[in-house]
């Protein structure tokens, strides 16, 4: 219900939903936490957040290097599962997605992870490693606990893929704009818009873009091709790469930084549409003239 | 007792409870594609032709069945060995490596990725592309590039890229993780050559198609050399290809004991293996549910064993299906122990074993030594020594100093 309620807010003030990714624990319970926080009040409108992986396939180095932080400090699935229950006591409403793999839900006993996430206020889990094929395995028990499952719609999938992927995922749908890893070292592609009508037409939920994402360019580029919202994960990470060992420039930096891309997302279609911002969308090497938005 | 047959065929992308295809959504058109193939590869004479051919007159099909003359055997026991050892390339792995280069060209695919530990399923991709005209990049775990310089040098001289993996633990599983993202992003113009009967489907399904002609040769090649099944056949397994490769064909002759030998590292007990099927826990890990070595939380820890070719933290899905069925037993054999039948085959029989092998040896050493009936044993000798002279060599020496 909260990312209903989020969503349709967004839509009724014509903003983008602004979903920023970090990893829980990361670099410390309490330094997540403040990170978590800064987040929120920099207008975050939604959450993701990562449980760190050993084997971490769909991720790019910037969340690699970072995953060995929790992992070296121990952090387990219960530590995040109680930081998640400490920031869902301080925001009530807030939408929160896990991004995790597989073998973390696995682990735990797929059915105890459910009922866990739904005891500690988590919206929506999102297994990087299982495609929609193989969502059966976790759903019954996502369902029991109300759990939403989101599924990840991929840039040249069928119209098979899509459909199944529109009618399955639930909260949002995840889009990807280009193939590979997360990361900043490969931008979004501007979402081809008969893809995103495609799903829309399936009935999807709302469609929020990830990878590659870490500029207000890259946010207009995807608020005219017509999607809800958008995440940004490695950009985020990379400052807590940075300046982990300094907690007050990296709280600064991240409320900066964050401020800046939830304003965008927040600003981006009034700009398009009174014209004070000119995506251009005919290659990859895309330039935005930009009048003060990120302001 | 009485089998199935279709207890032991694929059901989609599973075998059992096992298998199936826990890849990132993306990669799924990439699997897709390579299922549709290689299904379509197994009934085209043209490719099956161009398949047999180069295995017969490139790689040496079929390989001897060799009787031992004294190692393991006793007045009970006779011991062959299935000279997988004798293929171009020193190994089995030649077997699959050039029908996945094949069906990359049937694709249209120029570019094969692939990952590699101790090197040799780098080195056998790399001379499959060579052959075969196909750009190839392999990826290494550090650790392993800085132990296994002559493989690296092996690699590059065939005109393989070699990239070092060095986030993680730097170790094969490391390189599997870089393999696929790689993947995620290339896979129009780039075919990964998975090295095991791991991984998500199709993998497990088409390596063991490539390697079963194994088994197929053993079995005609004892019936042949002594007019009877052989009451069991023994075959290491790390991600379990060359055993899936020899069992195959003998899964549906129930009077056949098929035995995986698992590397037990330092031993069993001392978190220091191999042991996946032995002392894993059920998990889901590169693309298939199976069983893993892992944390209590599903974080996957890291393997040991003497030989890199075991040394992987997790098994291919058919291995679990056919131990929780009861119709494989796996055991365990020590780094010790396998040192001690590379050393005695090489001074009894002339042959000097891949440490992967030894731990098959070793294990038909002992099973010989408790027979109390008559008995006949087939060895899967998956890959020759060579390789691991220098590190066996150290060993000897530190003991002996030691």
């Amino acid at each position: 219900m909260r990312y209903q309620k989020m969503f349709s807010q967004k839509k009724q003030n014509n903003e983008l939903a602004y979903i920023p990714f970090v990893l829980l624990g990361d670099p410390t319970y309490d330094k997540s936490f403040a990170i978590i926080k800064t987040l929120i009040e920099s207008g975050a409108d939604g959450l993701e957040l990562g449980f760190s992986f050993s084997d971490p396939v769909a991720d790019g180095p910037v969340i690699q290097e970072a995953s060995l932080r929790p992992l070296a400090n121990n952090f387990s699935v219960i530590d995040g599962f109680k930081l998640l229950k400490q920031i869902r006591a301080s925001y009530p409403d807030i939408p929160i997605g896990l991004l995790t793999y597989a073998n973390l839900v696995f682990a735990q006993g797929i059915d105890s992870y459910y009922e866990l996430a739904n005891d500690s206020g988590v919206d929506s889990v999102l297994i990087a490693d299982c495609p929609v094929e193989e969502g059966s395995l976790f759903s019954k028990s996502a369902n029991k606990h109300g759990i939403d499952t989101v599924f990840i719609a991929p840039p040249d999938a069928t119209n098979e893929t899509l459909s199944l992927v529109a009618q399955n995922s639930q909260g949002y749908t995840y889009v990807l704009s280009r193939k590979g890893i997360t990361g900043t070292e490969i931008s979004a592609n501007q979402a081809k818009t008969d893809f995103l009508g495609k799903l829309r037409e399936f009935k999807s939920a709302p469609l929020v873009q990830g990878f590659g994402i870490s500029t207000p360019d890259h946010i207009y580029q995807a608020a005219e091709a017509g999607v809800d919202g958008v995440i940004t994960g490695s950009a985020i990470v990379k400052l807590i790469n940075q300046y982990y060992n300094e907690p007050q420039i990296m709280l600064d930096a991240i409320s900066d930084y964050a401020k800046a891309m939830a304003n965008a997302a927040h600003q981006a279609q009034h700009l398009l549409q009174e014209g004070l911002i000119n995506v251009d969308s005919g290659n990859d090497q895309r330039t935005t003239a930009c009048n003060g938005a990120a302001s | 007792m009485t089998m199935l047959n279709e207890n032991y065929d694929y059901q989609g992308a599973y075998i059992g409870q096992y298998g199936g295809q826990f890849v990132p959504q993306i990669l799924m058109p990439a699997l897709k594609q390579l299922e549709d193939a290689f299904e379509s590869s197994l009934t085209d004479e043209i490719f099956q032709k161009e398949l047999s051919t180069l295995l017969n007159q490139y790689a040496g099909r079929p390989t001897p069945l060799t009787e031992c003359s004294s190692f393991a055997c006793t007045d009970k026991v006779r011991v062959f060995l299935k000279r997988e050892d004798l293929l171009h390339g020193g190994a089995h792995k030649t077997n699959q490596v050039l029908a996945q280069a094949l069906l990359a060209k049937r694709m249209g695919k120029q570019r094969i990725i692939a990952e590699t530990g101790a090197g040799q399923h780098g080195v056998a991709t790399a001379l499959a592309c060579a052959l075969l005209g196909l750009e190839a990049t392999i990826y290494m775990g550090t650790k392993d590039i800085d132990r296994q310089a002559p493989n690296v040098f092996r690699m590059e001289l065939m005109g393989a890229k070699v990239i070092a993996v060095d986030n993680g633990s730097g170790s094969l599983k490391d390189a599997i993780n870089e393999a696929l993202r790689d993947w995620a992003a290339s896979y129009d113009s780039t075919h990964y050559l998975l090295g095991t009967a791991a991984g998500p489907h199709p993998f497990p399904k088409m390596v063991k198609t490539y390697q079963k002609v194994i088994g197929e040769e053993a079995k005609s090649q004892i019936l042949e050399q002594i007019g009877t099944l052989p009451n069991a056949v023994i075959a290491c397994v790390g991600g379990g290809s060359n055993a899936i490769g020899i069992f195959a064909d003998f899964i549906k002759e129930s009077s056949v004991k098929l035995i995986g030998v698992e590397p037990a590292g330092k031993g069993l007990d001392s978190k220091k293996h191999g042991a996946t099927l032995l002392k894993g826990t059920e998990g889901i890990i590169h693309g298939a549910r199976t069983q893993t070595l892992q944390t209590p939380d599903g974080q996957i820890e890291e393997s040991h064993s003497v030989s890199a070719g075991l040394d992987y933290p997790a098994v291919g899905p058919e291995h679990v299906h056919l131990m929780q069925t009861g119709r494989a037993q796996y055991v365990g054999i020590s780094d010790e122990e396998a040192l001690e039948a590379f050393q005695e085959l090489s001074r009894t029989e002339g042959i000097i074993p891949a440490l992967e092998s030894s731990h098959a040896l070793a294990y038909a050493k002992k099973m010989s030594l408790s027979a109390t009936e008559p008995m006949n044993i087939i060895v899967n000798l998956s890959g020759r020594g060579d390789k691991d002279l220098n590190l066996v060599m150290e060993k000897l020496i530190n003991s002996e100093q030691g």
